[in-house]
């Protein structure tokens, strides 16, 4: 009854319900586990298979969604375990996006105090590295970010918030985020971006994809209020680096 | 045209179909009826396409009227005392709402939703192919938001239909049987905890989860995992309380999964009530998807199970 067992490091398949199962790289937040998860995606994308609907990337697992009227559960493992098996042959292109924040977060000066740093110390070592969007989860469009600099990892607040701003940027832990919607949060909130990464109206309604690259850049009050402006018409605001 | 005015609902009431798939991986969750079956037996009833958006309406009373000319309805799902004005209206059946007619629904004496079905196109814009609202994520059509008082759903190429009914269909009873889900071999003894303990379903419970009450089931990892994609049924286990992840779930959680709850057994267990006792069943997969297959030919031979009143 319980899920197959596989040594450690090889993928693992395991059920999730009749209608989905997940390929299982790791257990941690490992940048391999979280590539080889995007490779997988990428190769499922690029060659179709009747009856699977859609997948999403995590951290660590491959979710795949699939119709159980068109595709049983071992043919769907057989083929997923045949493809683990090849090389990759697609090219890996992610987009690196430059996105705006605003600095005012209201735990800005307690973390950079926590750190005993100054806040331009903190600013500057979050807005440095080019992040990977590891995953897009929890709520619409929130990016969960790897690659934070580990001197200002922080662990998550003890009181989570019940109502953070849409546009949060945050850290909790080891990770960032990019929050798209007004939402609870218990991670620390340093800024704002204008960027929407989900926005109905607007095309595409989806900015930022699971496996893209991201990197903050500081913007003051004038400047963030005018691009908001921007996002409200439907605009991007975020600047496509590569 | 003729619209459907909502007088008083409850906060768990929305339109809803079958859901909106392809972007779980930017954090959309599906969301969907709660009990497909009910809400495919009410579109059956009033000749529409099964998967078509109509009313859920939560288990506290609710009350709806009629504008611009009669609408033919039909309701499904929970048990709770109807009418229209004064005069009994019969679930499974197909009515007739005249202009300025009430539509009363009670409380839930039995189940927590009830589906209303109109004989006639809702007025909207489908979102990635849905209707569904999901409040959260600000969509769903014509309101992005569970429905309130004032509410008007407009409804094109209404027809006016002969006396229908429809045995309430059912699918499966007892147990709900669930697959092991994919951190089920973390919970190690505590898996006996889950299986061979009765639950109840906490009052706190919504469309994004129902929460369960009995005992502690404990995790080796202390119920920390890195975050991994859920689905429908999810149960979690948060500080040794199981959460089962309904249509307005979360796409991803940090929670550690002990089972999954079958499709097929999904829309049952949505219409269990807080304080109801109930058990948790395993199956294996191949089991599970066997009754997929059942329930979905159950759903496509409602339309023939529909009997004309004559």
């Amino acid at each position: 009854m319980s899920n197959k067992p596989a040594p450690p490091s090889e993928p693992r398949i395991l059920t999730c319900g009749d209608t989905a199962l997940a390929v299982e790289f790791g257990t941690t937040m490992d940048a391999g586990c979280n590539r080889r998860v995007f490779a997988l995606d990428r190769v499922l994308k690029s060659i179709p298979f009747k009856g699977i609907t859609e997948t999403v990337p995590t951290y660590r697992s491959l979710l795949v969604h699939y119709d159980p009227l068109r595709l049983g559960f071992s043919e769907l493992s057989d083929h997923l375990l045949t493809l683990l098996d090849q090389p990759e042959t697609t090219e890996r292109r992610f987009r690196h996006w430059r996105v705006p924040v605003f600095y005012d977060g209201l735990d800005l000066a307690d973390v950079a105090k926590a750190h005993d740093m100054p806040a331009e110390e903190l600013i500057r070592r979050h807005s440095t590295p080019r992040y990977d969007v590891a995953m897009i989860g929890f709520t619409p469009g929130f990016s969960y970010l790897r690659g934070l600099d580990p001197v200002i990892a922080t662990p998550r607040r003890t009181q989570p918030r019940i109502s953070t701003p849409a546009g949060t940027i945050s850290i909790g832990g080891v990770q960032a985020a990019l929050q798209c919607l007004a939402g609870p949060s218990g991670w620390h909130l340093l800024g704002r971006t204008p960027v929407r990464t989900f926005d109905p109206r607007r095309d595409p309604v989806f900015l930022i994809e699971p496996g893209d690259n991201v990197t903050f850049e500081q913007i003051d009050a004038a400047e963030f209020a005018r691009l908001e402006r921007l996002a409200e018409r439907g605009e991007a605001v975020a600047e496509l680096i590569a | 045209m003729s619209v459907l005015e909502v007088v008083t609902a409850g906060p768990l009431t929305s339109v809803q179909d079958f859901g909106r798939f392809g972007a779980q991986r930017y954090g959309i969750t599906p969301s969907g009826a709660m009990d497909r079956l009910s809400l495919a037996a009410a579109n059956a009833l009033v000749d529409r396409p099964l998967s078509a958006p109509a009313i859920e309406i939560g288990p506290t009373k609710t009350v709806f009227t009629v504008r611009g000319g009669a609408l033919c309805v039909a309701l499904s799902g929970a048990l709770r005392f109807t009418r229209i004005g004064d005069d009994p209206c019969p679930l499974y059946r197909t009515m007739t709402l005249r202009e300025g007619e009430t539509l009363t629904l009670d409380a839930t004496r039995k189940g927590m939703f009830s589906y209303l079905a109109v004989s006639g196109t809702l007025k909207g814009e489908p979102v990635f192919g849905s209707f569904s609202v999901n409040a959260r994520a600000g969509l769903g059509s014509p309101y992005p938001r569970p429905l309130q008082g004032g509410d008007q759903l407009a409804f094109e190429n209404t027809v006016s239909l002969p006396d229908r009914s429809m045995v309430p269909p059912v699918f499966g009873d007892g147990d709900i049987r669930v697959v092991p889900g994919p951190q089920y071999d973390e919970f190690g003894k505590s898996t006996g905890t889950f299986f061979n303990s009765p639950w109840q379903i906490s009052p706190t419970s919504d469309r994004m989860g129902y929460r369960l009450e009995g005992p502690t089931v404990a995790h080796a990892g202390n119920f920390n995992i890195v975050s991994d994609g859920t689905v429908d049924g999810s149960i979690q286990v948060a500080g040794g309380q199981p959460i089962v992840l309904m249509k307005d779930r979360g796409t991803t959680g940090g929670y550690p999964k002990i089972a999954t709850i079958i499709s097929a057994d999904l829309g049952r267990f949505a219409q269990t009530r807080p304080r109801h006792t109930f058990r948790f069943a395993i199956v294996d997969v191949d089991a599970a998807q066997q009754e997929t297959r059942a329930f979905h030919a159950l759903l496509q031979s409602l339309p023939g199970k529909v009997r004309i009143n004559t």
